[in-house]
C-alpha cells in the first residue's frame, strides 16, 4: 500500500536546542497515528514541520510521493490537502463559524460561495455544530471552536489530518465531545496523525503508536503492545505517570 | 459703522463658509493617510530589511517636524508643486492635504504597526495551513482584524487631525479657523467670542464622533473577542 505521507529523517534545531533528531515515518491510506510522549518531546514542532508551517534543517516530506521540500508555488498547493487542527482552536476570530468553514474552499478551492457555504453547513452538521454557524468564535466554548476546527480541517477534503493536541486547552468537560467527532471521522477511515496524550482514544483507533521522547522516537508499535509491554524503561515510566495523572482505568479497560 | 452681528449669526457664517473647507480637509487627509499608513505599516511587518528601514526612516522624519514646519515646506516652498490644481486656492488646498495626510500617515502606519502585530500569530498559521497564500492569509485574516483593532486609536487620528487643520490658516487655506480669524479682524471687539464659538464647533465634530465610535467599536471587539476590554 502506498504511504499518502511520508516523513524522512526530519531535523530542527533552534539555537543550540536541538528539538528533532531524525525522525522517520509513513502513514498509509486510512491509518491513525498518535504520536505522544513528555512535553518538549518536539511533537508540536514535528507537525508544523510536516505541512511547512516551520521549515526543518534537514530532511523531506513527502506527500504521495511529492515533496514539501521542492518549490514555494506548490506548497500551498500541497497544503490544501494536509488538514492542521491546532491546540489553541485558532479560528479565525473575525468571521462566523460558517465563514470560517467556507472560507478555504472559496478561497483556496475556487468554489463559489453558494457551493462551499454548502459544504461548511455539511462538515459542520458532521462534528454537530450545525445551530452554531452563524456564532462567531469567542461565542463559542473551547470544545464548540475545536470542533469548529475540525470541521475547517475536514471541509477542505485533505488526505491527511494533523491533530496537535487538539483537546489538551480544553477544560475535562469538554474533551469528550471532541474526542467523540475524533472518533467519528477516524472510524470514517479519515488518514490522521494524531498528537495526543488521550490514551483511551489511542486504544480505540489508532493503528500505530509512536513514543517520542528528547527529539528521537523512542519506540513504537500497536497500542497493545504499549498498554500491555511497552519495552523501553522511558515509555514504561511516561506511561506510568499518565495512568496516574488521568486514573487506571484509562490505561486497564480492554 | 456696522451694527456687529450676534455670536450665533457668527457660528452660522463660519460653518457654512469655513465648515466644509475643514471636513474636507480632515477626511481627504485621513483617506490619504490610511492607504500611505497601511502600505507603510505592511512594509514595516512584512517587508525585506530596506523597506523596513524605508518605513522606518519615513515615520521618524515625519513625526519629527512640527505640522506648521510641514504646511511651510508644502504650502509655501514646494507650492508650485501644485499649481496643475488650477487656482492658487485649489493649489493651496492640496498642497495642505498633502501635508497632513504625510504627516497622519506616519502617525497611522504605528497604529496599524501595532494593530497587525497584536493579531495572533496563530491566525496566520491557520491561514497558512489551508493553503491560503501570504498574501490571500494577509488580506483575509490578518487585516481585517487589524482594522478592527485599530479602530480606537483610529478614531484618536481623526481628532488630532480635525484640530491640526486649523493650522492650515497658516499657510491661506480658508477654513473655519482662517474664517474665524477674519471676523475678529472685522470686529477686534468680539474676539473671545468668536474664537470661542469656533471652537465649540471643532469640539462638537470632535468628542461626539470618539466617543460613539470607540464605545460601538470596544462592543463589536468584545463580542469577537478581540482585546476591547474584556
Amino acid at each position: 500500500m502506498a504511504a499518502v505521507l511520508e516523513v524522512r529523517d526530519l531535523w530542527k534545531s533552534y539555537d543550540t536546542l536541538e528539538v528533532l533528531k531524525g525522525i522517520s515515518f509513513d502513514v498509509h491510506e486510512g491509518e491513525v497515528k498518535v504520536i505522544f510522549g513528555p512535553s518538549g518531546s518536539g511533537k508540536s514542532t514535528l507537525l508544523r514541520i510536516i505541512n511547512m508551517l516551520t521549515p526543518p534543517d534537514k530532511g523531506e516530506v513527502l506527500l504521495r510521493g511529492q515533496s514539501l521540500m521542492d518549490c514555494k508555488a506548490e506548497l500551498c498547493k500541497l497544503r490544501t490537502r494536509i488538514g492542521f487542527v491546532f491546540q489553541n482552536f485558532n479560528l479565525f476570530a473575525h468571521l462566523k463559524a460558517v465563514d470560517n468553514v467556507s472560507i478555504g474552499p472559496r478561497l483556496v478551492l475556487g468554489m463559489t460561495k453558494e457551493e462551499a457555504s454548502d459544504v461548511a453547513i455539511r462538515c459542520l452538521e458532521k462534528v454537530h455544530m450545525g445551530d452554531w454557524a452563524q456564532h462567531y468564535p469567542a461565542q463559542l466554548s473551547g470544545g464548540q471552536q475545536q470542533r469548529v476546527g475540525i470541521a475547517r480541517a475536514i471541509a477542505m477534503s485533505p488526505e491527511v489530518i494533523l491533530f496537535d493536541e487538539p483537546t489538551s486547552a480544553l477544560d475535562p468537560e469538554l474533551i469528550g465531545e471532541v474526542l467523540q467527532v475524533m472518533l467519528d471521522i477516524a472510524k470514517e477511515g479519515t488518514t490522521m496523525v494524531v498528537v495526543t496524550h488521550e490514551m483511551g482514544f489511542a486504544r480505540a483507533v489508532s493503528d500505530e503508536m509512536i513514543f517520542m521522547d528528547k527529539g528521537v522516537v523512542v519506540e513504537r508499535g500497536t497500542p497493545e503492545h504499549f498498554f500491555l509491554n511497552p519495552e523501553s524503561e522511558r515509555a514504561r515510566h511516561f506511561l506510568r505517570k499518565l495512568e496516574v495523572l488521568y486514573g487506571q482505568a484509562e490505561t486497564e479497560k480492554t | 459703522m456696522q451694527e456687529p452681528p450676534g455670536l450665533f449669526d457668527i457660528l452660522i457664517l463660519i460653518m457654512t463658509r469655513g465648515l466644509p473647507t475643514t471636513l474636507a480637509l480632515t477626511l481627504l487627509s485621513l483617506l490619504v493617510g490610511f492607504f500611505v499608513g497601511i502600505g507603510l505599516a505592511l512594509m514595516r511587518v512584512y517587508g525585506p530589511i530596506e523597506l523596513q528601514w524605508i518605513s522606518l526612516g519615513y515615520e521618524k522624519i515625519f513625526r519629527g517636524i512640527p505640522l506648521l514646519v510641514i504646511l511651510f515646506i508644502f504650502g509655501i516652498g514646494l507650492l508650485r508643486l501644485f499649481l496643475w490644481a488650477g487656482s492658487l486656492f485649489n493649489a493651496l488646498f492640496v498642497a495642505a492635504i498633502f501635508a497632513l495626510a504625510l504627516r497622519s500617515a506616519a502617525y497611522q502606519s504605528e497604529i496599524f504597526r501595532g494593530a497587525i502585530m497584536s493579531v495572533d500569530p496563530g491566525q496566520m498559521m491557520a491561514a497558512r495551513s489551508l493553503g491560503m497564500t501570504e498574501f490571500q492569509a494577509t488580506r483575509r485574516i490578518v487585516l481585517p482584524q487589524a482594522l478592527r483593532l485599530s479602530l480606537p486609536g483610529w478614531t484618536n487620528e481623526y481628532a488630532v487631525v480635525i484640530k491640526d487643520t486649523s493650522l492650515v490658516s497658516a499657510i491661506g487655506v480658508p477654513e473655519m479657523l482662517y474664517h474665524g480669524q477674519a471676523f475678529t479682524w472685522t470686529y477686534p471687539a468680539l474676539f473671545l467670542g468668536i474664537i470661542l464659538v469656533t471652537a465649540v464647533i471643532y469640539f462638537a465634530f470632535t468628542y461626539p464622533v470618539t466617543k460613539y465610535v470607540g464605545e460601538s467599536m470596544t462592543l463589536k471587539l468584545r463580542t469577537l473577542g478581540l482585546g476591547g476590554g474584556r
